[in-house]
């Protein structure tokens, strides 16, 4: 009998500092599927909330840059290893929320799994290819390393729940940063339900913080955040709002990352999402007896 | 003390440098008018001599240097193979190396700085970072960028006058390697080494239009930076202003490169070596009147020897001598224009308001030009507007510290990240103090070296992007 069952619901609740909290604002907004039927009721976040994120991120900043490399990409490894683990349920929920056959939701679930073992394997390697021994003119010691910019708020592609998502936030904790990122707008539950994967995955509390609601409402007050050391515009659709968020970032000077509407999130990345939100620091020191 | 030991004077002859009393703009390969006929001077900061009439370049002048810089990418200079493009950049640093003498007495002239410097900083560092960046014409695809990495178009630069020459070999010799045409604006106050740059241009047979020089003022950077034709901008000056040209570009496709203010810390042990440091120090603060992004503007000492420190400062600081920049033996020249030294007053004055107490060296201030005596304030505190603000001149806010890790606070303690000092003869402090600098350039036992193999630029208000080095290739290439 078991079709009389009542399935017990999740609720969405945004993911902050590694827990789970509703939004400040006790808002909601109706999510459906891509056929227009109910899904779930999705957390609002609010400026608070936005500015509660960026807090939890420049706290988990120096413990998660400070691990070895070797450790962070252990780390990622795990998620994907968990993410693995519940690849049904993500089938299911990208499935239903992007409107995809049962193959091709598999497909993109496969591929954001894939994604995490590259980033995870490129923690360790970064440094060696960005980095650079340089032949100055003169007795000095010069080298030049690959550091984490820092605190990244990204808005998510809207196209792509969960593949689009991971591709954005993965390659920020690869190096060290840290990141808030807006879930896709209308098909937030995917990133909610990748929080669950972060949360048990040893990724410390802070590292990711992930936000549902509307990004015109949020995105301003994260952009001209002076805490906020870079800003991926990828998911955002309106020119106008774009543009808007990306002057209001050069009030501090964020390193800004331009929208991306046509991207190919099912392409191989390449390295340039790991490159712009890092720094290159350069060391001097003579060399004598 | 002792009596000091005078010098004779040793001036260098400026007749090797032969200025005409005016200068048109160089847009498409030749020197021309102004399209509206208006013009400005430039003068010697050290005597306010009046050096040359230069144009004012208007929004009809960027045009046309836009346009010939788009000719001259699509039809000549993009289309050149690497290794081709490369011989142009040899020969322009072989001709920089030739007439070195004479662009170090021009620097010298317009800007204020020593001879001394332009001789030996300057101008080696302009041959330098020409001979470095012609080897990457033919190699970019071996930089790292991508199998086929290309050109992003025309490039908009816009140049300090703190290192006239020096920043413009920094934002051409890039942009060319990788084939890019460039539009370049000098700074307002010193245009002339830039205007005797096109000329040897015209001497090296560059291509017409290949680089185009706009002399003029902030309105002219602003049309320029902001035309439609040009794809990258690439700016060096105050934050203030790299924040005015990022916001207008939001929303564009225009790639962008700053590289802004900064407020160094300087952060010296109890167990450097004292003497070395205090060298370190004064070319940290002193080099070049302190007009330098990267200056170590605050001293953070470590408490147990601050008196040592200040002692040994003071005295090194009595020896510099100030005075005409072409004489051989002058240490400090003159600031550069009298807005900069206003600025630099006002700075200073509200270290005294503000209860810093002030010591300057003994020296005597020339009658005529623009001159501040190097400076030092004591008794700072972080909340001091000369702690956090940028002087861009001859002035040291000294601070303390007891504790490595209240050294890497204060020091982190600046919405700037440009670069930092550290004096310490402990290697794994070296080292755990520069993981923890947020700075794009740290400097150990040694203070302001540069090298084109050696990656420059800032962390947080200090810009972004790297100009040096294969990192410097990246904001050229698409």
């Amino acid at each position: 009998m078991s079709n009389d069952r009542i399935d017990v619901r999740k609720t969405y609740k945004l993911y902050i500092g590694g827990a789970f909290p509703r939004s400040e604002s006790g808002r909601s907004y109706v999510v459906n599927d891509a056929k227009g039927r109910f899904l779930a009721n999705a957390a609002r976040a609010s400026r608070k909330d936005g500015r509660d994120a960026v807090v939890a991120a420049r706290k988990a900043l120096p413990g998660w840059v400070g691990r070895t490399a070797y450790n962070r990409g252990q780390v990622l490894y795990r998620v994907a290893e968990v993410l693995e683990g519940r690849r049904a349920q993500f089938v299911d929920e990208v499935g239903r929320g992007e409107g995809l056959s049962a193959r091709k939701a598999e497909a993109v679930v496969d591929a954001a799994v894939d994604r995490w073992v590259w980033y995870a394997g490129w923690a360790d390697k970064l440094a060696q290819v960005l980095g650079n021994a340089n032949p100055v003119a003169g007795p000095y010691f010069n080298l030049s390393t690959p550091e984490a910019t820092g605190v990244v708020v990204a808005v998510a592609p809207t196209d792509s729940s969960l593949l689009g998502l991971v591709s954005v936030v993965a390659p920020v904790v690869t190096s060290g940063g840290t990141v808030v990122v807006l879930a896709a707008e209308t098909a937030p539950l995917p990133a909610i339900t990748l929080g669950e994967v972060l949360a048990p995955s040893d990724l410390p509390g802070g590292v990711v913080n992930v936000l549902t609601g509307q990004v015109g409402e949020i995105a301003p007050w994260l952009a001209s955040h002076r805490d906020v050391d870079a800003l991926d515009l990828t998911g955002v659709v309106d020119e106008t709002l774009a543009q808007s968020l990306e002057a209001a970032a050069a009030g501090t000077l964020t390193r800004v990352r331009r929208p991306e509407p046509a991207a190919d999130w099912t392409a191989s990345p390449g390295i340039d999402r790991m490159r712009w939100v890092l720094e290159t620091k350069t060391v001097w020191h003579p060399i004598g007896v | 003390m002792s009596e000091r030991f005078e010098y004779a004077p040793a001036p260098e002859s400026r007749a090797i440098v032969d200025l005409s009393t005016s200068y048109g703009l160089f847009i498409d390969g030749e020197f021309t008018a102004g399209a509206a006929d208006t013009s400005f001077k430039t003068i010697n900061p050290a005597t306010e001599e009046v050096l040359a009439e230069v144009t004012e370049a208007g929004e009809k002048d960027v045009d046309a240097a836009v346009t010939a810089a788009r000719r001259a990418y699509e039809k000549a200079w993009g289309p050149m193979p690497g290794r081709e493009r490369a011989k142009y950049l040899y020969r322009i640093a072989r001709i920089v190396q030739e007439r070195n003498r004479e662009l170090a007495v021009a620097e010298s002239l317009d800007n204020g700085k020593p001879i001394r410097e332009s001789r030996d900083v300057d101008l080696p560092l302009v041959a330098a970072w020409f001979f470095h960046y012609a080897g990457w014409a033919d190699k970019l695809e071996h930089a790292g960028y991508g199998p086929d990495p290309q050109p992003v178009g025309v490039s908009g630069q816009v140049i300090p006058w703190n290192f006239p020459l020096m920043m413009l070999a920094w934002k051409i010799a890039p942009a060319l390697a990788c084939g890019n045409t460039v539009v370049l604006k000098p700074a307002e106050t010193t245009p002339l080494t830039a205007l005797l740059f096109a000329e040897i241009c015209q001497q090296a047979d560059l291509p017409a239009g290949v680089v185009n020089i706009l002399t003029g003022a902030g309105a002219t950077g602003q049309a320029l930076v902001t035309h439609q034709g040009v794809d990258k901008v690439a700016f060096t000056g105050s934050t203030e202003v790299g924040r005015a040209i990022a916001k207008s570009l939001a929303g564009t496709d225009k790639r962008v490169t700053l590289e802004l203010g900064g407020k160094a810390a300087n952060v010296v042990f109890e167990d450097a070596a004292l003497d070395q440091a205090v060298e370190g120090i004064v070319n940290g603060i002193f080099f070049n009147q302190g007009h330098v992004c990267c200056a170590g503007s605050r001293l953070l000492v470590q408490e147990s020897v601050h008196e040592d420190v200040l002692a040994r400062l003071k005295a090194r600081m009595a020896t510099l001598r100030l005075g005409d920049p072409l004489d051989k033996n002058t240490d400090v020249g003159a600031i550069n224009s009298a807005a900069q030294l206003a600025r630099i007053r006002e700075l200073s004055a509200t270290g005294d308001a503000e209860g810093a107490e002030r010591w300057s060296a003994p020296c005597e201030l020339p009658d005529h030009g623009f001159w501040f005596a190097p400076t030092l304030f004591t008794g700072v505190s972080q909340a001091h507007r000369i702690a956090r603000e940028e002087i861009f001149g001859p002035v040291l806010s000294v601070l303390t510290f007891r504790t490595p890790q209240e050294a890497v606070a204060k020091a982190n303690n600046t919405p700037y990240g440009l670069s930092a000092g550290v004096w310490t003869e402990k290697g794994s402090r070296i080292l755990w103090m520069a993981e923890r600098l947020r700075a794009g350039v740290v400097w150990a036992n040694t203070f302001n070296k540069f090298d084109p193999a050696s990656p420059f630029g800032g962390y947080k208000e200090s810009g972004y992007g790297r100009e040096g080095g294969r990192h410097g290739l990246e904001g050229y290439l698409s």
